[in-house]
């Protein structure tokens, strides 16, 4: 609870900066405000509360709400330059705060009308972030895009609700759980729990709801599309885990085996069409579609191990992805482009940007010794532990095609002749970002105990 | 203690590397590989011969999945590691002054060495595929960055293929770890239990996951197809880390981790595997003859020659597996001597497409010396170092299946045949244009050769040495089974 409050708090305080003018001191505000929130939402590590039924603080919801602070955390330190040029900056850093505040409740409902309402709080800041570049056409069109899609995908999620009500009679989740065990009309349940799997799987960008992903990645600004691939992406597993985990557990038969197919066709449809892209940001947004498919893996085995496999999934591919955006973001502003072909042969004056880049495309692809690969590792172990075996064996297949295009990144930055020597210049902001992303994939690529062992 | 010794030896020094000046850049990497060869000389002499791990060192890493960082070395192991240590020093001592970013090129074959050594000491099936897996990261980056003109199709290539391997080892090591006691361990003991509790079906399906990883690393026929663009476009340093010393840790993969994990699997199936074995000597063996690149011609040679070893450890008797480890070592020091001598050739001629050549012998006699008795040593004349291997593993395959070893044994012939037909084109007749101007080895170049053609010698004339330290160890896994 502290953490919505400090974080709600962060937000209204954004909002009054612009009215009493103290835009300039806003940011650290922000990052001193973020950091109070983490220090008090640990503090209510093995501590749960219950508040009135709605909101359950139990380790699983304080573990994922302290590695959601700590993304958002980093990404504000990469955001900062870039909503510093636009006028309304305290309206972009009030909206990601109060969608944080959206996060946090999708990581510790206990009932489904919070789950409703974290993933609105979290949707509708992140549709108007989305068209925030109010000149391009293209972040118009993502914005309007996401909006139209995300409202039926809404639509789905509430449908399911309301059938989940109506069988079981209730929106608590204990109570969801032990009902629809014992339900007289399955196939009622099984209609609710099915549109609830498609409006999740709308928000964690699985196919074959994943359309929306790649126009609406491309088009957003480059910030707000790695605050859609990182923190979104987390809250929404993390909540489509706490559903299923505790109500649904149960009838896994019927809608594990609708996933089962839904996760092979995410994982190859993201895959196979990154292959294809020249543009370095279209390519991470379907290497995103590709990463959700790995994490549900871990919900298809669902089990007491899935929930470690999608923290450090998911932790560990965030870290990875806003390096990745990061140097994007720099190499797209310094070249004036987004293709590949703005990478070439940056080695040589720019040694930080391509080792970072490096390691975060090798983490991507799951490479050892970085995090992805043991990310990836975990996955498959839990699932073959299940008896998903043949799952994994597709996921192999997947993750060799997913090298192929990772690895073009890297052939680009050190093989391709040299096109300018001027290094690219690197604010003290995004250089911290990078070397903090960088060390942290590498440490927990070795000491994945640092992140397992919480929840 | 003197494992993690060695690991931390490479692995500082190859980052230390990093940043020394670059004048001193190429005496770091030489020296600091030496101070490590020097160091695991130390340890082959001091070697117990006993069948039991020595220096093991056992720290948890990852608890809750029963990871451990277990390391140590037995009798084969204690030789791969020297054969890594000897060549690497050779390997860098050959890298020639031209060669641009030095600092980064030494720090990668230090960062190789020490993931190498990491394969060959592991322990736990956890800790081996992460050293397995990086240690392509710097050949990749060596093979890429140095390598020929068609660098990048061919390296991309060459990762997905090995990778592809690595990754159904992965699916396989857990496939065994799930079938280890609750609270799963990856330890090699542990996996080797769970393997053998397997039913005869899954142990199969395994067998052949393991096989995908190890024979496309060695490679085996018909997994081959990355392995003559890698050798022939990769620099020649890479070339040497890749066929010298990388292609071992696939053959030391299947006697360590395949073999005594799966005995069902292998008494099934180790006969159609012997069988692409053998087809892959023939096969690499008449290739080679027909090839015109020096470097492209040894790269086949070495198709063929892995070809033997393999199918005298799928024939898994004693002579067969004590012949692949002492093959494993003398493959190593021939291949790497022969690399380098078409190098010398490459750097002072422009070329090494065998027509263009000619004569060298005349010029060049010292070359010729040392190419003549390397070459002896890779057509297994006896008292040079291919004898005693070869001889070893026909005899173990001619145990296995008498018709086998008739079709392995011709790889004698097709050796001699290509291998002298190439030291007539490129050392004997006429000089030509291109050899015209000649020069015969610098100080430098005999500092790489003449450590070379002593092993070649003193393997071929006292196997023993090394045949004795393995043997313990070996009996073991026979009789494991």
């Amino acid at each position: 609870m502290n953490t919505l409050i400090i974080l709600s708090a962060l937000g209204l305080l954004a909002l009054f900066a612009e009215i009493f003018r103290f835009r300039k001191g806003l940011f650290p505000l922000i990052l001193v405000g973020l950091a109070a929130a983490f220090f008090f939402t640990a503090k209510e590590y093995n501590n749960p509360q219950v508040f009135f039924g709605m909101m359950n603080f139990d380790n699983y919801a304080v573990v994922f709400s302290c590695i959601i602070i700590i993304i958002a955390f980093l990404w504000f330190m990469m955001a900062k330059n870039y909503f510093l040029q636009e006028t309304s900056v305290t309206d972009h850093f009030a909206l990601i705060l109060f969608s944080l505040v959206g996060a946090v409740v999708m990581v510790s409902f206990s009932n489904l009308t919070m789950l409703f309402l974290g993933i609105e709080i979290l949707s509708i800041s992140v549709y108007v972030l989305a068209a925030s570049d109010k000149s391009n056409v293209m972040s118009n069109e993502s914005g309007f895009k996401y909006f139209l899609m995300g409202s039926f995908a809404t639509g789905f999620l509430l449908f399911g609700i309301t059938l989940i009500y109506g069988v079981t009679g209730s929106f608590d989740l204990a109570v969801i759980h032990t009902q629809i065990a014992a339900t007289n009309e399955p196939s009622l349940a099984l209609a609710g729990v099915l549109l609830l799997l498609v409006g999740l799987s709308f928000k964690s960008s699985l196919a074959p709801f994943h359309f929306w992903a790649p126009d609406v990645y491309e088009g957003a600004p480059t910030t707000v599309t790695t605050y859609m691939a990182t923190v979104v992406k987390t809250a929404a597993f993390a909540a489509f885990y706490r559903l299923f985990s505790t109500c649904f557990a149960g009838v896994q038969g019927p809608w594990t085996d609708v996933l089962w197919w839904m996760v092979i066709l995410t994982l190859f449809v993201g895959n196979v069409s990154a292959v294809r892209q020249k543009s370095v940001k279209r390519m991470l947004a379907y290497s995103s579609v590709a990463h959700a498919g790995y994490i549900a893996i871990a919900i298809v085995s669902i089990g007491a191990a899935s929930a470690s496999a999608i923290l450090y999934y998911t932790f560990t591919y965030s870290i990875s992805t806003i390096s990745a955006f990061t140097i994007l973001f720099i190499v797209s502003r310094h070249k004036g482009s987004k293709d590949i072909s703005a990478f070439e042969g940056m080695a040589k004056a720019n040694p930080l940007l391509s080792f970072a880049m490096t390691v975060a495309m090798l983490s991507l692809a799951g490479i050892p010794p970085t995090a992805g690969f043991f990310a990836k590792y975990y996955v498959f172990l839990t699932a073959i532990n299940h008896g998903y075996t043949l799952l994994v064996l597709f996921a192999v297949v997947a993750a060799l095609i997913g090298i192929y295009y990772y690895f073009r990144v890297i052939i680009a930055i050190y093989f391709k002749p040299e096109q300018q020597l001027v290094p690219i210049k690197v604010g003290p902001l995004h250089r911290t970002v990078l070397i903090i992303t960088t060390i942290l994939t590498l440490l927990f690529g070795l000491f994945p105990n640092l992140v397992l062992g919480w929840i | 203690m003197p494992t993690i010794a060695l690991l931390i030896i490479t692995f500082s020094t190859a980052v230390i590397g990093l940043f020394i000046p670059i004048r001193y850049g190429n005496r770091f990497a030489f020296i600091s590989s030496l101070v490590v060869f020097i160091y695991s000389l130390y340890l082959f002499v001091t070697f117990p011969i006993s069948a039991d791990y020595q220096y093991v060192v056992d720290y948890p890493w990852i608890q809750s999945l029963g990871i451990h960082f277990k390391i140590g070395i037995d009798g084969i192991s204690i030789l791969l590691i020297m054969l890594t240590t000897f060549l690497t020093p050779l390997i860098i001592f050959s890298v020639r002054k031209s060669e641009p970013r030095p600092r980064a090129f030494y720090s990668l074959l230090l960062f190789m060495e020490m993931a190498l050594i990491g394969v060959f000491v592991s322990m736990d099936g956890f800790l081996f595929y992460i050293f397995w897996e990086i240690a392509l990261i710097p050949i990749y980056f060596i093979c890429l960055l140095w390598g020929g003109r068609d660098r990048v199709r061919i390296t991309l290539k060459f990762f997905i293929y090995t990778i592809t391997g690595s990754l159904f080892m992965l699916v396989a090591l857990i496939y065994l770890y799930l079938h280890t006691p609750v609270q799963h361990s990856f330890d090699i003991q542990a996996l080797y239990a769970a393997g053998k509790s397997l039913s005869a079906r899954a142990q199969s399906i395994l067998f052949w996951f393991f096989v995908l990883a190890f024979g496309i690393k060695m490679p085996i026929f018909p997994l081959h197809t990355w392995q003559p663009d890698t050798y022939t476009d990769a620099p020649t340093q890479g070339t040497m880390m890749l066929s010298g010393i990388m292609l071992k840790m696939g053959i030391y993969g299947l006697i360590r981790w395949m073999i005594p994990m799966l005995p069902l699997g292998l008494s099934q199936n180790a006969e159609y595997v012997m069988w692409l074995s053998v087809i892959g000597i023939i096969y690499a063996g008449i290739i080679a003859f027909t090839q015109k690149d020096m470097k492209r011609l040894l790269a086949y040679s070495s198709i063929a020659h892995v070809g033997l070893i393999a199918a005298g450890i799928f024939a898994f008797n004693m002579q067969g597996l004590q012949g692949g480890v002492i093959q494993m070592l003398s493959h190593g020091v021939n291949i790497v001597g022969l690399f380098f001598i078409v190098d010398i050739i490459q750097s002072r001629t422009g070329t090494r497409e065998l027509p263009s050549l000619g004569g060298i012998r005349l010029k060049a006699p010292y070359l010729a010396t040392v190419f003549a008795i390397i070459m002896l040593g890779a057509v297994a004349l006896p008292l040079t170092d291919g004898f005693p291997g070869e001889f070893l593993l026909i005899s173990g395959v001619f145990q296995y299946e008498n018709i086998a070893g008739a079709v392995a044994a011709l790889t004698i012939i097709l050796g001699a045949v290509y291998m002298f037909r190439t030291y007539q084109n490129s050392m004997l007749g006429e000089t030509s244009l291109e050899t015209d101007n000649f020069t015969d080895l610098t100080a430098a170049e005999k500092a790489v050769l003449i450590p070379i053609v002593i092993m070649v010698i003193l393997i071929g004339v006292y196997p023993n040495l090394f045949l004795k330290v393995s043997e313990p160890a070996i009996m073991k896994l026979l009789s494991g089974i």
